[in-house]
């Protein structure tokens, strides 16, 4: 209850100060650090309160809420130069007016090389993780190798790809191949080696051949790793696709933006394109947790969770 | 275990090797024939071959010659000089390993809060692990405009870029290591009534050492991928992301592949130097190898 009318301060609080930070008010500093502690007291009842489910969202959306407030509140009210950090209404209102732009770019890194990119390079890895489940020596000289490339910073290979594949997405496509095969492989190696003896054991009893055994006892346990490999490829393929087209692009596409217009101090843009490569990002990988889910429904983590 | 997987590995290194020769010779072959064809010269089957491995801007170099060049840019070019590929190394590695330092700081003293403060894990935690979808790396550009307003350039906004990208391998490691301790050793430690500061340096620090030693070696390699990455926008003079874009604006291959394969041995260097690392302190701490 006293948790609730701490919420209902906070929010006229902070609706307050927006207004006269607006309006270009003095003392903008002490009443947003006074409604920081309020707001910070406030997150700390609610993440010390017992809750699950949509209870427990209510921690961190106060806190996201909180931090959007201070900083459209501290941005406007100490005039901070857009160069440095636009405020959070600026840049909505950036979005707003330059959607089609937005989505133009959405349209070129997303749709196009992201996606190409993800289905290519996570399909390779997966089949040459078949194979090497067949071949004992492919297996044991490609694990290594497979791991040992994720110290390494495969994204430097944009320029070459541009070099082969031409400015366009398909340049971009490659770098996101590249980026998701391996995670893939090392993955879906290990899953593939998942099933135990007894279970192996069991389908050879039954005498059922290899497709079968794959399919019905192999693939069903490699799928938790499986997903771990897509979950980790949908941010990394986005980064991929982006960084590749810092080395050169046709005149769209969002790492094209964020470059071109940072060069020319229109933040709000950029950060317009942050965000909509945020929401994408998470969306994506949202979709992949979801597939998860409904994929793997009878493991443990997903049962208990 | 590790002999055993040594043949596999050498055959399968020794099959890519000969794959990329061919793969030279076959994406190399146009350019060679143009070039003949325009002097008018019909060489032969293994002068062609010769030429496709020797050519000075390449589609695709053979590995000798990335070899080679990165001997020329190394060893043989003073390391004061512009073109030493040392001199790039370092200034990238010096920006990663300072944004390294600087993250693992941040992301070790994140993940000591949130374990103790059950109200920073239930609000902050669902943030940090959203922020990983974000494409990181797309904040390089701001992060350089936005400090270059503010007069700093050079080695900090490509160390706070490695940074960025580092804490959060290391926070969710941390924060598992240090919940890793099972209930009975915790209750063993509050039958000895031990303060929580005892309990986190007897019991939850040692125990989460695996676990931070995972998340810095994904750190060191973020970290240099940080480092390279927030070379490429603003036009940076020197540094092995600035010998990429330079390389590709002018075609020059054989320094994209060179630095490339210097980004590659830096990387893979320090990962293994956390490797032995890792090792020496889990035999001090009386693992059996």
């Amino acid at each position: 209850m006293r948790t609730g009318l701490l919420a209902v301060v906070v929010a006229a609080g902070f609706a307050g100060l927006m207004v006269a930070a607006h309006a270009g008010a003095a003392g903008i500093g002490l009443g947003a650090g006074a409604m920081a502690l309020l707001a910070a007291w406030l997150v700390q009842r609610l993440g010390d309160a017992p809750g699950e489910g949509l209870a427990g969202l209510a921690a961190p959306l106060v806190f996201g809420a909180s931090a959007l407030a201070l900083w459209e509140v501290l941005v406007v009210g100490f005039g901070v130069p857009m160069v440095l950090l636009p405020a959070p209404s600026a840049i909505a209102a950036r979005m707003a007016v330059s959607a089609p732009l937005l989505w133009q770019d959405f349209g070129q890194t997303f749709l196009k090389a992201v996606l190409a990119g993800y289905a290519i390079g996570c399909g390779a890895g997966f089949a040459l993780a078949l194979l090497a489940d067949r071949v004992d020596f492919l297996r044991r000289g490609l694990l290594p190798l497979g791991s040992f490339v994720a110290a390494l910073p495969v994204v430097g290979i944009a320029p070459i790809m541009v070099m082969w594949f031409g400015f366009d997405w398909q340049s971009k496509a490659a770098v996101v191949v590249a980026m998701t095969f391996f995670p893939m492989l090392v993955n879906s190696v290990a899953g593939l080696a998942a099933a135990g003896a007894l279970e192996r054991d069991l389908m050879r009893s039954y005498a059922a051949s290899a497709g079968q055994t794959l399919w019905l006892l192999k693939l069903p346990a490699a799928l938790p790793f499986i997903f771990t490999a897509l979950k980790v490829n949908a941010p990394l393929a986005l980064i991929g696709a982006i960084v590749a087209e810092f080395f050169g692009s046709p005149t769209m596409g969002m790492g094209f933006r964020i470059t071109t217009e940072a060069a020319k101090l229109a933040l709000d843009l950029v950060w317009a394109e942050i965000i909509v490569a945020a929401v994408a990002g998470s969306a994506f990988y949202g979709l992949v947790a979801l597939a998860e889910r409904a994929a793997t429904f009878w493991h443990p983590s997903v049962r208990n969770g | 275990m590790m002999s055993r997987s040594v043949l596999p590995v050498l055959t399968v290194c020794a099959a890519l090797v000969v794959l990329w020769y061919l793969g030279a010779v076959w994406m190399n072959w146009q350019l060679v024939a143009d070039a003949q064809a325009r002097a008018g010269a019909t060489p032969d089957l293994t002068e062609m071959i010769r030429l496709t491995l020797a050519q000075p801007r390449p589609l695709l170099p053979a590995p000798h010659q990335i070899i080679g060049e990165l001997w020329r840019t190394t060893v043989t070019l003073p390391v004061t000089s512009r073109r030493s590929l040392v001199h790039h190394a370092w200034v990238t590695l010096s920006a990663a390993l300072t944004g390294f330092g600087m993250g693992v700081g941040f992301g070790v003293v994140l993940a000591v809060a949130i374990v103790h403060l059950r109200a920073l894990e239930r609000s902050v935690m669902p943030w940090i692990v959203a922020s990983q979808a974000v494409p990181v790396l797309a904040l390089a550009p701001i992060v350089i405009v936005a400090l270059g307003t503010l007069g700093l350039e050079g080695l900090l906004p490509k160390a706070i870029i490695a940074a960025y990208l580092c804490f959060f391998p290391v926070t969710i490691g941390m924060v598992k290591g240090f919940r890793a301790p099972d209930a009975m050793a915790l209750d063993l430690m509050r039958t000895w009534s031990a303060s929580r500061a005892q309990v986190f340096w007897k019991l939850r620090l040692p125990a989460s050492l695996p676990y931070l030693f995972a998340g810095l070696k994904v750190a060191m390699a973020a970290a240099v991928v940080g480092a390279i990455v927030a070379e490429l926008p603003a036009g940076a003079q020197a540094g092995l992301g600035a010998r990429l874009l330079a390389g590709s604006y002018f075609g020059q291959t054989l320094q994209i592949w060179s630095a490339l394969a210097m980004a590659a041995l830096v990387s893979a260097t320090l990962v293994g130097f956390l490797g032995i690392a890792e090792r020496a302190v889990a035999r001090r701490m009386g693992v059996q190898a």
